[in-house]
């Protein structure tokens, strides 16, 4: 444990490009590693890496790990912590952190597992605590209705997993300088249980949910899937997207992928109409992040309102058609 | 084919928050009166899960649960909606286990209970939401885990699973025998009809304590945990809403607007 040192990241990519969470871990990994006076190490497992490493290191990485293998082209349970299980023997990084996403919330208990060291998943805060020099992770639990501090004292890495749009990436740097070392996991194609078989998107019309803007979300308040039209309605004049809590999913009155929560999708648009959505704290925990949060519903008790920025206690039946009615006017105007 | 099926007791998810309150000293959530503790909803998921291949496949449901004597109702519902047999883990050695001490015994209980198929459990607990015991007792079991299944085909000794994504899905396939924990996606459980519920009724959970499991002591409860809880705590959230009211409801919508059009919200 003594001789375990730096912080270490697993970055993310998409076509040899990492993605936003990427540079996320990087942001927190850099803090952490700053307060540690460890060195930042980033590790990008794939068949083929590219020209990601560049990208990391001039967004704040020291030292790249290049893990290359066809074994590792798309993410497998087995080869991701085989490759990951030899890599941490090797380097023994102090800390070790993941994305919470489709990947991140597979690897990471596994990986744990295997290491024998703790982890904490879906993480909001990462932090040195000054005189143990541990690393404290925060998580909601309880649906985000409390907030627990969690340390991993005796065994190394400590391992979290960062819940996405949490942690703010450093400027772009090219001038950063830092080290690219390939590593060779020398994986065994016959201790790989699991195939990948296909990926399929489900179609999304129009602007993509954790990309817009503006969100109309609609909850078990509506009552059924027939008003789901105006939401949309209103959505798209806004150039924005329609969204739903969980009961109009569960219910089936919505598409599953229409989901903001906690098991859904994380959002931050810059407004976020809620309408006829209680405010149940797993579906606070996806939409959290937005800017202005606009409250429609008639239960002024409703715990939407203690998050909203604006509210309108009333039927939403009565009060929305005049709205869209008005902002359709104005928008025009 | 035989599933086994791991679930846990959680404070019902559905208390309002008004409701919900902590034990600071002992980090854990204070039951609401009128709210009994519930099956956490993924697990239920996980039941059903097991429940359909059966009912396809043929075969037997076991379920397991680590936790106080209360839990004993979950375990009932789950034999009246139509598992075969059920365990309860218990003993005071158990308590304030982590995600890793919990792995632990719920392993040695599977490999007690011995020959199977599949291990089930929910995508994650329905209080602590961390979702790593499932990864954990098939690293332990070491046997192939596939997390936040959909749809679970099994065939010719492989299954076939759909993996719930955000944009859509992805499929796996891996051998068997194989954990997969189950996302809400799945599809609602099914109701327990009264014939089971009086059937449940007749039937008995045995308990199982760490000897009965043959669990080694330092790999249990609080000895057993890789991590630790300093502190758990609610987070103030002041509300700081500004109510817009108009004469009737189309005034009230009228003023909306344009109060976002003033914030140059649209």
């Amino acid at each position: 444990m003594a001789d375990s040192k730096g912080v270490m990241i697993i970055g993310e990519c998409v076509e040899c490009a990492p993605v936003a969470i990427t540079y996320e871990l990087l942001g927190v990994g850099r803090k952490l590693a700053d307060s540690l006076g460890e060195p930042l190490m980033a590790v990008l497992l794939a068949d083929k890496v590219g020209d990601a490493a560049k990208d990391v290191i001039a967004f704040g990485a020291d030292k790249v790990y290049v893990v290359e293998s066809p074994l590792l082209k798309d993410y497998v349970t087995d080869s991701y912590v085989n490759a990951m299980e030899k890599l941490c023997q090797e380097v023994k990084p102090n800390i070790l952190l993941i994305g919470q996403t489709p990947m991140g919330r597979d690897l990471a208990p596994r990986l744990a597992f295997r290491l024998g060291t703790g982890v904490t998943l879906d993480c909001l805060d990462l932090k040195i605590e000054p005189q143990s020099k541990l690393m404290v992770q925060t998580k909601p639990v309880y649906g985000g209705n409390a907030l627990a501090e969690i340390v991993c004292e005796k065994t190394r890495p400590q391992m979290a997993t960062v819940r996405p749009k949490t942690m703010e990436p450093l400027p772009r740097d090219d001038s950063r300088k830092g080290e690219v070392v390939s590593f060779d996991p020398k994986l065994d194609a016959s201790k790989i249980r699991a195939k990948f078989v296909e990926r399929v998107k489900e179609k999304v019309e129009g602007v993509k949910l954790e990309d817009a803007n503006v969100i109309v979300c609609g909850g078990r308040g509506m009552g059924g899937p027939d008003n789901f039209a105006m939401l949309k309605e209103l959505a798209t004049m806004l150039g924005g997207a329609l969204g739903a809590s969980r009961p109009p999913c569960d219910n089936g009155w919505v598409p599953a992928t229409l989901q903001i929560g906690l098991t859904g999708k994380i959002v931050s648009p810059t407004l976020y109409i809620a309408v006829a959505v209680s405010g149940a704290s797993q579906h606070l925990s996806g939409c959290s992040g937005a800017k202005n949060i606009i409250a429609i519903n008639k239960d002024a008790e409703a715990n939407i309102f203690k998050v909203a920025r604006y509210g309108v206690v009333g039927d939403y039946k009565k009060v929305m058609p005049p709205f869209i009615n008005k902002v359709k006017e104005l928008l025009k105007g | 084919m035989h599933s086994i099926v791991c679930v846990k007791e959680i404070p019902d998810p559905e208390t309002p928050a008004s409701a919900f309150a902590i034990d600071p000293i002992a980090k854990r959530a204070i039951p609401a009166k009128d709210k009994p503790p519930v099956i956490s909803p993924f697990d239920e998921q996980a039941v059903e899960a097991a429940l359909r291949i059966k009912d396809a496949k043929g075969g037997k449901v076991t379920v397991i649960s680590m936790g106080g004597p209360t839990a004993e109702k979950i375990l009932k519902h789950t034999l009246a909606m139509g598992a075969d047999e059920a365990v309860l883990l218990s003993a005071p050695e158990f308590e304030d286990s982590d995600s890793f001490s919990t792995a632990y015994v719920l392993t040695q209980a599977i490999k007690k209970i011995g020959q199977f198929d599949f291990v089930f459990c929910g995508r994650q607990a329905g209080d602590f939401d961390m979702g790593q015991v499932g990864s954990g007792v098939a690293e332990l079991l070491g046997i192939p885990s596939v997390t936040l299944g959909k749809k679970i085909e099994p065939q010719d000794g492989k299954v076939r699973v759909e993996r719930a994504f955000p944009d859509g899905y992805e499929v796996v396939e891996v051998s068997m025998p194989a954990l997969i924990t189950v996302s809400n996606e799945l599809g609602e459980p099914r109701y327990a009809p009264l014939k089971g519920i009086m059937a449940a009724a007749k039937k008995k959970v045995p308990v199982w304590n760490a000897q009965e499991i043959g669990a080694d002591a330092s790999k249990i409860g609080c000895t057993g945990r890789h991590t630790s809880m300093l502190k758990l705590f609610i987070p103030v959230r002041e509300s700081k809403v500004e109510l817009i009211a108009g004469e009737n409801e189309e005034d009230t919508a009228n003023k909306l607007a344009l109060k976002l059009r003033e914030v140059k919200l649209i």
